[in-house]
């Protein structure tokens, strides 16, 4: 695939450049993310983010909180992947302490996980329509997304912000009717995932938009520590639960979506498909989740041994990390998360230099940026 | 009601003296046009926010009044009593007189669509070209308007609609030229009486079903409406051409759109599936010929808008580089090709008369 090479066309032409603040406050951005394109005509030269605009200080926050309470703040970070994010906290924390949960809180977890990666992966689609302007899929996306939440709320008591994961184990056991809603909701979605390629995928214009536009070599997704489905659209293998299988990925069949185009269609296919295999794995969990406790005993106040500790998990939007460096005390000593988003915002400035402006909404949209996942 | 609206205002301008009676006159027929068209702009407006919602899984506004129908004027009355903000560094001649123009471009393209028979306001021999004309100008109040708010954003907003309207200027008077060939004159209601048997969309076998389709794609992007919203491009550009103007401005802009997507809609009614007639003369021998008329002419309307709106829920943005191509690469040399063919059935007389 060839980079988008429009911008030689205009090349002899002469004009004079200028400033576009794009941001904190835009439409496109999602968030409080600013960024200084250096503009000729529509053709973006240059791209420059600005960020902490909400930069909360949560790395230094979290030295000062118990270990229980660090989870609470992960929640805050990419909030559409919030229980991908506790989790990670969770496990680096039993990683640390050498606990072995249950096979029923792994269990739990892992569902939870791809339920919240389809929940991410919709609201995406939703909003991806919206940026290149086909207002209904959003509303398409909400209706399905609805069903998540309305399963998430029964068993963990809230929709968005869950701390459902606890260190050794999850904070409530699943409701009685977890097995039958995920159970109705796994045929629905598989119905309406082709509806959704009809309406927007096999669009003409869509496809205009989308093919060619964007390119992330495979090299620059790596050089610029791209991850998630940005990097896997450009041929990167780099899905945590197939590299490091944790909770239950290892005892689950499901393929690592790889899409070779590097440009924006890719990565748009790259997260359609992993919508299926979200589901495939909860249709091979649903019906064994197996019994037993769904909390390990655990001491109220956790200290961490002396050292580092490091957990990485899969977020819908890439790698999500959580390093530890504990003192003994009960609180860490240091913390610092590796959030998917800052860098894929790093490979933003490779793929959207000399695009249009239309161009570069459509590419952020495929980036799928969360802001507080950057700014932290 | 009836002659008071065929009088023809331009003539008898020049001939009477202009007596008391006459300026009244005058000035009622004007009042009814704004005030219809007041109406019928929130209306359009509401009836988007209905099919909207139908299109998206949800009910559209349906609280204030029966069905939600005060809603648009609640937020009409809104939009007056809201601060009319004017940025520090704007061009304020400029700022004010954009909104001004697109209104009044808007308006004035109303007075030559014929609802019914003798239901016009003005009917003269260069009716189309009038239209075609003045709707040309409404771009001039946009760039006029961006310009002048001194923002990037209105000037990318501006930049593009200069590009699209005189770009698909274009195509649709190429179709418009289609249909001038079949019906042999200008004049509107001569265009209509020359369908009397067939709609123009049928008389001219494939060339004229082409032309229709390139008035449509022409007439979207000359409103403005998606997938050639590019001007505003909420996406991309805050709201474009309109982002520094607030209140009435704001609500002039929004008017002037809704209003000529009415024209593009009644223009394509006109020109391609009968005006004010009957399909198949259904209610010819009726009494009260203009009331039928009307309703047969805002029915065919309503399709045209329905269309639009259709249109807009479904597809997405296009791209500016993609609008031009589409535009000067396909529509115009088919466009071309589709005149001169049609040129030829006519010459022949190969139009297809029913009935």
């Amino acid at each position: 695939m060839e980079p988008n090479t429009q911008i030689l066309s205009t090349e002899d032409l002469r004009s004079q450049e200028y400033f576009l603040n794009m941001g904190p406050q835009h439409p496109a951005t999602h968030g409080v993310l600013r960024l200084l394109l250096t503009m000729d005509g529509e053709i973006v030269k240059n791209i420059e983010p600005d960020l902490g605009y909400i930069h909360r200080g949560i790395e230094k926050m979290v030295e000062y909180d118990t270990y229980r309470q660090i989870i609470h703040v992960t929640d805050r970070l990419d909030y559409l992947s919030s229980h991908i994010n506790n989790e990670a906290v969770a496990l680096a924390i039993e990683k640390a302490l050498e606990v072995e949960v249950s096979d029923r809180i792994k269990v739990i977890r892992t569902m939870m996980d791809e339920l919240t990666r389809i929940a991410s992966h919709l609201l995406w689609w939703g909003v991806m329509g919206m940026d290149i302007g086909a207002l209904t899929t959003f509303m398409y996306a909400f209706r399905d997304r609805e069903m998540i939440n309305e399963i998430m709320e029964k068993t963990t008591g809230a929709r968005l912000t869950m701390s459902y994961n606890i260190p050794g184990g999850v904070m409530f056991d699943l409701h009685p009717d977890f097995v039958k809603d995920v159970k109705a909701f796994i045929p629905h979605m598989r119905k309406v995932l082709p509806e959704y390629d009809r309406l927007l995928t096999g669009n003409i214009i869509f496809q205009r938009r989308m093919k060619g536009v964007g390119y992330l070599s495979a090299e620059d997704a790596v050089s610029h520590g791209a991850s998630g489905p940005v990097a896997r659209g450009s041929g990167v293998r780099c899905d945590i639960r197939k590299k490091a299988p944790y909770s239950a990925y290892d005892r689950v069949k499901f393929d690592e979506i790889i899409e070779t185009g590097g440009d924006n269609l890719a990565r748009y296919q790259v997260r359609m498909r992993e919508m299926y295999e979200s589901l495939n794995i909860l249709e091979q969990l649903v019906d064994n989740i197996p019994e037993g406790p769904y909390q390990m005993p655990m001491r109220t106040l956790i200290k961490l041994p002396k050292g580092e500790f490091y957990q990485r998990v899969e977020t819908a939007r890439g790698e999500f990390g959580v390093f530890i460096v504990s003192d003994g005390k009960k609180n860490p000593y240091r913390v610092k998360f590796r959030s998917p988003g800052l860098s894929n915002l790093n490979a933003l400035i490779q793929a959207g230099r000399g695009v249009k402006l239309a161009d570069l909404v459509a590419i952020m949209s495929t980036f799928d940026f969360v802001i507080p996942d950057i700014d932290r | 009601m009836m002659n008071m609206l065929s009088i023809n205002i331009f003539q008898n301008w020049l001939e009477q003296t202009h007596g008391i009676w006459y300026v009244l006159v005058l000035a009622g027929i004007a009042a009814i046009y704004l005030g219809f068209f007041a109406v019928a702009g929130l209306m359009l407006v509401y009836l988007e926010r209905r099919v909207a919602g139908y299109f998206q899984l949800r009910l559209g506004p349906n609280r204030v009044g029966p069905w939600g129908l005060l809603q648009t004027i609640a937020d009409a009355l809104k939009l007056v009593s809201k601060e009319i903000f004017i940025p520090k560094m704007a061009d304020k001649l400029l700022y004010k007189a954009g909104y001004y123009i697109v209104i009044i471009a808007a308006l004035l393209a109303l007075a030559v669509i014929p609802f019914a028979r003798q239901i016009q306001a003005l009917d003269f021999n260069v009716g189309l070209f009038f239209i075609s004309a003045v709707s040309s100008v409404g771009v001039l109040g946009i760039l006029i308007g961006a310009w002048g708010s001194r923002n990037k954003y209105s000037l990318i907003g501006a930049m593009r609609s200069g590009l699209q309207m005189i770009s698909y200027e274009l195509s649709a008077g190429f179709a418009i030229i289609a249909v001038v060939l079949m019906a042999g004159t200008l004049k509107m209601t001569g265009i209509v009486e020359a369908q009397k048997h067939t709609w123009f969309l049928f008389q001219g076998h494939l060339p004229a079903i082409i032309a229709f389709m390139i008035f449509l794609i022409s007439g979207t992007a000359e409103t403005n409406r998606v997938p050639f919203d590019l001007v505003e491009g909420e996406s991309e550009l805050g709201a474009g051409f309109h982002t520094e103007y607030s209140g009435m401005g704001f609500a002039f802009f929004f008017l002037a759109e809704f209003i000529n997507m009415f024209i593009i809609s009644a223009l394509g009614a006109t020109l391609f599936l009968g005006g004010w007639l009957a399909p198949f003369g259904i209610t010819d021998g009726l009494p009260a010929q203009w009331l039928w008329g009307m309703i047969w002419f805002l029915l065919k309307v309503f399709v045209l808008i329905f269309l639009l709106m259709w249109f807009r829920w479904t597809f997405p943005r296009i791209r500016i580089d993609q609008l031009l191509t589409l535009e000067w690469k396909y529509l115009l040399p088919v466009g071309l090709v589709n005149t001169v063919i049609m040129a030829w059935i006519v010459w022949k007389d190969w139009l297809i008369h029913l009935g």
